[in-house]
């Protein structure tokens, strides 16, 4: 085909160009900018180079959180997509009921997150909430601000409570593709249970299942208000994820080069990550035929 | 193999069935010969995929029996049918071998291994798949796919029946005719008794020794090609099968004479007085364009097919077809057509009436 040259195409895509500049490269180019430079205050900058992604390499404290965020991701995730599965495989397949769980599934997703986090800040109190109190009467000792076990307890459960649902819809969704005949054979052939999730429903869903594992790792791993919420960050330092520990760093003592330089890192890990799922998917897709 | 009895069978979805009407599957009496092919025909919605998973256990029918082998079978699970079912669309375990995928059901009714083995070897070479054994059933084609469903079904030495439902319809055409024939062959060659639900005339027609025809929940006809082609005992019969179908046409009968729109025909035997919707079917192979003589026609266009010509005309205002040979001139003052006595069937309310010979 003959290629036309119009420079006033070039208008056509300005609207874009303006939005993802403001939205996404100015601000990420005013961190990169931060995280090159040192102040004192009075808007003086001096310039810094990588010293502060040196130190911040080396530093124990973004070494724990990352630490603590890593372990956070994998117990929900080992958790909500298990779970997940199960709710799909047992709910009703049509008809009222399905209709029926489908939205009340949908619910804690429409929460907004600070709300599920006071709704469980709340919860769990000894004092006054339901949870808190009847673990208290049961004499279960159970205190989320003063002791780790609780304060991890509480917000995984949270967690959980907040986003299986998610991997519930997506893995059902997954499930309602497969068609009659397959189950049909599957009975004509004597499959088991066990064999029929094993052969035909877990292959089915496995497409859904890890964009299901992809949106819940990001998610969790940038996860910031509900656990905020909910302990603060404490006991101590005990649930300080990753990005309390970024807010914590960059409003609360205002060190915005080394903050910058750590979300800038934090950034590069999501990425390296999700990249890596990507190309497992896409793989798997392609073997898919 | 087993052969498979339907007593007063009659199928509704509807939990409470008040005329009729609300059977997709009426009343049906019938017995599928051990060993032989049939094929199910019919168009879309006409109960025949409903009479195939009765068969195969996957429906419970409304009411009726049916017997494998004179064994009352109506409320056993499909499993213990012991039947196989190739589907509509390829059914395969996308993420086993083919070997595995024909091992399966073996498998799962606890066969010995060594047994499983050979037996697996031996279907991969019937279905032509040995070579491919060891790969993954993903990613292979449709009409392969659809070889190791069929496998699958016939891995149990035991099996009583092999079901189709449109098995075809999702493969490419030069690769129906290909696993047509390899169908034929095998069911030759290992006797299973065989029912394959088609839409398609072709497809039944050269699959199976008998071919039952659908028709609104109803068995219209069973019988062989060569019978549904020249005595359609149901107008539905003779129009669904043939390219183009038969020609109906309203008339008057009384004894050996019919009476299209003041034009007397011969109709070569005694039907008496008849009353009702009364018809004659002629196929289009057996009317000629003629010069002169015969029922006036206006024809309204020829279509060349390669091997004849189809004419299509109009007669009385009813649309009629006529076959004629690829090398018959067709001029413009050919406007008479003449029907083959015998040939000619009658019916009366859709359904055939046999004449006494004269």
């Amino acid at each position: 085909m003959e290629k036309t040259v119009n420079q006033k195409a070039w208008f056509l895509i300005l609207p874009v160009l303006l939005l993802v500049a403001f939205s996404a490269v100015i601000p990420l180019m005013t961190v990169v900018n931060y995280s090159v430079q040192d102040t004192f205050g009075n808007n003086q900058f001096f310039w810094a180079g990588l010293e502060w992604f040196e130190e911040m390499l080396q530093s124990e404290r973004m070494w724990d959180a990352l630490g603590r965020q890593l372990m956070f991701s994998a117990v929900i995730l080992t958790i909500q997509v298990p779970l997940g599965v199960f709710v799909a495989l047992n709910m009703p397949k049509s008809g009222f009921w399905s209709s029926f769980c489908l939205v009340v599934m949908s619910l804690p997703l429409l929460i907004p997150w600070n709300v599920v986090g006071t709704i469980w800040q709340i919860f769990g109190r000894v004092d006054i909430g339901l949870l808190g109190y009847t673990l208290d009467a049961l004499g279960i000792s159970y205190n989320y601000t003063q002791d780790t076990f609780a304060a991890w307890a509480t917000i995984i459960v949270m967690d959980v409570w907040h986003w299986t649902s998610l991997v519930a819809l997506l893995a059902f969704a997954g499930l309602k593709s497969i068609p009659d005949a397959y189950y049909q054979a599957a009975k004509i052939d004597q499959a088991s249970r066990w064999a029929i999730f094993r052969y035909i429903e877990l292959p089915k869903m496995m497409g859904v299942l890890m964009i299901a594992i992809l949106l819940r790792f990001m998610d969790s791993f940038m996860i910031y208000t509900e656990p905020f919420v909910v302990t603060g960050g404490g006991p101590g330092n005990a649930t300080t994820l990753l990005s309390i520990d970024l807010v914590k760093m960059a409003l609360g003592q205002f060190d915005l080069g080394p903050a910058a330089a750590f979300s800038i890192m934090y950034y590069l890990v999501i990425l390296l990550i999700s990249y890596v799922f990507y190309t497992v998917m896409t793989n798997l897709d392609k073997k898919g035929g | 193999m087993a052969k498979i009895t339907l007593d007063n069978l009659a199928h509704s979805y509807y939990p409470n069935p008040k005329g009729e009407d609300d059977f997709a599957l009426k009343e049906l009496n019938h017995n599928w010969a051990d060993g032989e092919a049939y094929a199910l025909l019919g168009s879309s919605g006409c109960g025949k995929s409903t009479l195939l998973n009765i068969i195969s256990g996957l429906l419970h029918p409304s009411q009726g029996r049916i017997l494998f082998d004179d064994k009352d079978v109506t409320h056993a699970s499909t499993a213990d049918r012991n039947i196989a079912q190739v589907f509509q669309f390829p059914v395969v375990y996308d993420t086993m071998t083919v070997r595995n995928n024909l091992a399966f059901p073996l498998k799962n009714r606890g066969a010995d291994p060594k047994y499983i083995a050979q037996r697996v070897q031996q279907i991969g070479q019937m279905i032509g798949m040995e070579a491919e054994l060891d790969n993954r059933a993903r990613g292979l084609t449709a009409d392969a796919k659809q070889k190791i469903s069929l496998g699958r079904g016939m891995v149990r030495e035991d099996v009583n029946a092999l079901l189709f439902d449109e098995p075809l319809t999702v493969i490419d055409p030069h690769m129906k005719w290909e696993l047509r024939t390899q169908l034929k062959s095998l069911h030759h060659e290992f006797g299973h008794t065989m029912i394959y639900v088609t839409h398609d005339q072709t497809e039944a027609l050269t699959f199976a020794d008998k071919v039952v025809v659908m028709y609104d929940g109803r068995v219209v006809q069973i019988g062989t090609p060569q019978e549904l082609f020249e005595r359609p005992e149901h107008t539905f019969v003779g129009y669904f099968i043939g390219s183009p179908g038969m020609n109906v046409i309203p008339a008057q009968v009384s004894g050996k004479r019919a009476n299209v729109h003041g034009s007397s025909l011969n109709l070569g035997r005694g039907y008496g007085d008849l009353t009702g919707k009364v018809e004659i079917g002629i196929r289009p192979e057996f009317v000629s364009l003629t010069q002169g003589k015969g029922l006036p026609v206006t024809v309204r266009r020829v279509e060349d097919v390669g091997r004849h010509k189809i004419v299509r005309a109009d007669l009385f205002g009813h649309e009629i077809n006529i076959v004629a040979s690829e090398d018959m001139p067709i001029s413009a003052d050919m406007n008479r057509v003449t029907f083959d006595p015998n040939h000619m069937n009658v019916y009366v309310n859709d359904w055939l009436k046999v004449g006494e010979a004269a």
